[in-house]
């Protein structure tokens, strides 16, 4: 993991001093509410329905164990005993008071955390692969990237007041598990024909009210140019992209009206000028980075785990878990899994403090210290031997954290919604309360497979329900709750935008709907190693607009 | 509202003008582009400084090859919120060339000093509370992460001209002399030599701190 040198420490403490000036000067009534917004938001502080909410960045979703138990303190302490992880691989509290906020960030910086950029019209935290460094499909290590792009981009002089926020995402894996189209800059992790690694870069992605994918506008950039390059993008975005409507201030407005041709040459031309200048990266410079990412001490084990074939057959429970939760690594005899924050019936993404301890005990016990936040607004153990796999699952057992849904239907990711959100046309949390309780039967999913839902409250999509499987947008008519059905979306390397179904669903119909849906996924499909998707694909719309809207 | 450079509240010698009547004045002289534009040949062959005025959404670039005639350049910040100015400063500086003042105006507040003076903006037209807090806004951070205008070396530049602490503790002994030889020690000119020599070393080397053990993460 990254480890802080005495600028980054400094830097960090700085930070939060100046941050609780700020807020002593808002609450003397010298800093105006407008005047502090934008100071508090690029310090993760946004004001919800009930109370503020602070959003703590975990760059590149990676978490020490000694940090996770520090959010589980500072969730006992300042908030009701949880917290809440979100798509973006950060987590929230939803109750801290404003003159504790700058005590609370202190608590951050003693381990190494912050809540810089988590918010605002700047860039923000950037997310990758959970699965980062060890995949088994990797290409290359997309942190070592992230935290690059973390030191370049923190309180960047030019590009912290942008027409809007601005998010990038890295790969480093050809199966996209970070999501790169949906993003203002995806990269993805590639290497040219001689083996140097590069990147594909594509721009303009984005969600809310206007989903639309990233466009390429470079095949591959040299690892070198990272910086110069990102920065050629955010000064061309920064001049050019609209104030004039908050609605269109995104970078994929511009991209559209410009053009991607015309942009990429505008890029270029920006990008001509300062690629061999300071922000040029030294391959020292990378290698510096990359040292504090090296492998952990891994044993020399045999692939084959008998120990773990045993206990699979001895128990039906954990087998179905580990069919679900454990991902193939990338080194023999190890494994990785999936710690499920989507209990049926449970609230997504939420932990309470002492499950992150459990989980953290269990990093210590197993598995290097570390955990990752997932974009599925999971945890995750990225480096398990096979043979503790057992040992794991009945502590996260003990915990109520071994639900055996990873990717299956019930592993819904969700927004706060009206329960919490001030923008929220509609709750969120319930319906997927509701939806998971319905397909709680394990056999049940495990015959549906992999499948995502994704839930969101109002139209700027935070739960990215534009590019689920099922998508479920809350929307209001006329003072009620109502939900729109979208299908066909995908979040991964065949990113899709999904197709809305017809119209939208009360509270009492959306789960049925869903369960229609899946009805006639399971009578169409070839067989059952044709997932949604795929089947979705195969047949298009019309036969599940037919049986939803049947008796209408 | 004071205009302030280096810290201080200065003079402005600068009239601002709008309207073509008022491009006889003597003295220094800023303009809108539109009277640059309009009253170009007479504006360039005037005796007096001459300054311009960009509104934010007029590049630099639109007058790149004039800037020479210009003294000084005044970005436009019709809200704090509007941040395309930093981008204009530090094309100003960095792709022009430009020497002369670049002056922000508008709405221009103490939490937005630090990052102006990043980008190459030498002279802010603050407000009087903004410009009282001047020097709490420009010593909050003791450096930064990226190159920008300013000059100063972005951490990763530091970090490689940076001594480690086991070298600095080294060093510091060896100028304390032998131990134990009851000798005072005092800061002397021999002392100060090598700890300037060995800063010089400390430039030209490029260290690397050691990545943590992974028994050791935290």
């Amino acid at each position: 993991m990254y480890r802080y040198d005495e600028f980054d420490r400094t830097f960090v403490t700085q930070r939060v001093e100046q941050f609780r000036e700020q807020v002593a000067r808002r609450v003397s009534g010298e800093l105006s509410e407008d005047e502090f917004k934008p100071l508090r938001l690029t310090n993760g502080l946004y004001l919800q329905l009930h109370a503020y909410m602070l959003r703590v960045a975990i760059p590149y979703g990676t978490l020490s164990s000694r940090q996770l138990r520090r959010l589980a303190f500072i969730a006992r302490r300042y908030d009701r005993g949880y917290g809440h992880f979100t798509t973006r691989q950060n987590i929230q509290f939803n109750w801290p008071t404003l003159g504790e906020v700058p005590d609370i960030l202190e608590e951050l910086a003693e381990v190494e955390m912050h809540a810089i950029q988590t918010s605002g019209n700047c860039i923000r935290n950037t997310t990758a692969d959970a699965t980062a460094g060890v995949a088994a499909d990797e290409i290359a290590d997309s942190r070592i990237y992230c935290e690059l792009i973390r030191q370049w981009s923190t309180l960047h002089p030019e590009f912290s007041f942008l027409p809007r926020k601005f998010k990038v995402a890295v790969t480093g894996s050809g199966r996209d598990r970070a999501v790169t189209a949906a993003h203002d800059i995806g990269l993805r992790l590639k290497r040219d024909a001689d083996g140097r690694v590069g990147f594909e870069v594509l721009v303009g992605g984005g969600q809310g009210r206007t989903p639309i994918l990233a466009v390429t506008i470079r095949e591959f950039l040299p690892e070198r140019h990272l910086l110069s390059y990102l920065e050629a993008v955010l000064r061309v975005y920064n001049q050019l992209g609209r104030r004039d409507n908050i609605y269109k201030a995104r970078i994929k407005i511009l991209v559209r009206e410009t053009g991607t041709a015309e942009f990429a040459r505008l890029v270029e031309e920006e990008w001509a000028h300062i690629r061999d200048g300071e922000l040029a990266l030294p391959e020292q410079e990378i290698a510096r980075i990359r040292a504090y990412f090296a492998p952990p001490p891994y044993e020399a084990l045999a692939d084959a785990c008998p120990e773990l074939d045993a206990q699979r057959a001895g128990n039906r429970a954990f087998d179905a878990w580990v069919r679900s939760n454990v991902e193939a690594h990338k080194r023999p005899g190890y494994a990785v899994a999936t710690v499920s924050l989507k209990p049926h019936g449970g609230i997504p993404g939420d932990a309470s403090a002492d499950q992150m301890e459990a989980v953290a005990d269990l990093a210590d016990a197993f598995g290097f210290s570390e955990i990752r936040v997932t974009y599925k607004q999971n945890l995750l153990l990225p480096d398990l031997r096979q043979r503790d796999l057992f040992a794991v699952w009945r502590g996260l057992k003990e915990a109520g954290l071994a639900t055996a849904n990873s990717h299956r239907l019930s592993d819904i990711i969700a927004c706060p919604g009206l329960d919490y959100c001030n923008l929220a046309n509609a709750r969120s949390i319930p319906i997927a309360q509701m939806i998971s309780t319905r397909f709680a039967d394990l056999e049940r999913e495990q015959e549906i497979g992999n499948v995502t839902v994704n839930i969101s409250g109002c139209i700027n999509a935070c739960a990215h329900h534009h590019v689920a499987n099922i998508g479920i947008l809350g929307v209001d008519k006329k003072g009620k709750e109502f939900y729109q059905v979208t299908l066909g979306g995908a979040a991964d390397e065949t990113a899709a935008i999904g197709d809305i179904v017809g119209p939208a669903f009360d509270e009492d119909a959306i789960v049925g709907a869903v369960e229609t849906v899946v009805d006639v996924y399971l009578a169409e499909r070839r067989d059952a190693a044709e997932p949604f998707i795929d089947t979705y694909r195969r047949i298009g719309i019309k036969p599940f607009k037919e049986k939803l809207y049947a008796a209408r | 509202m004071p205009l302030v450079r280096n810290g201080a509240a200065v003079q402005d010698p600068w009239t601002a003008v709008t309207t073509a009547d008022q491009l006889d004045r003597s003295g220094p002289l800023l303009v809108t582009l539109d009277l640059w534009r309009a009253h170009r040949d007479r504006l360039a062959g005037r005796a007096g400084p001459l300054g311009l005025r960009l509104s934010s959404d007029q590049s630099p670039a639109l007058v790149a090859d004039d800037l020479d005639r210009f003294d000084l350049i005044a970005l436009e910040f019709p809200k704090f919120t509007d941040g395309r100015a930093y981008s204009y400063a530090r094309l100003l500086r960095e792709r022009y060339g430009f020497t002369g003042e670049v002056r922000a105006v508008g709405h221009v507040l103490r939490d937005q000093i630090a990052f102006m003076l990043r980008c190459g903006f030498d002279a802010l037209d603050l407000d009087d509370r903004a410009a009282a807090g001047w020097d709490a806004a420009t010593t909050a951070f003791s450096a930064w992460y990226q190159p920008a205008t300013d000059g100063q070396a972005p951490i990763p530049t530091r970090r490689r001209h940076a001594v480690p602490a086991a070298r600095r503790r080294r060093r510091a002994a060896v100028a304390a002399g032998p131990a134990g030889n009851g000798a005072p020690t005092r800061p002397g000119r021999v002392g100060g030599l090598r700890r300037h020599l060995g800063l010089l070393i400390g430039r030209l080397r490029t260290t690397r701190p050691e990545p943590a053990r992974h028994s050791e993460r935290t």
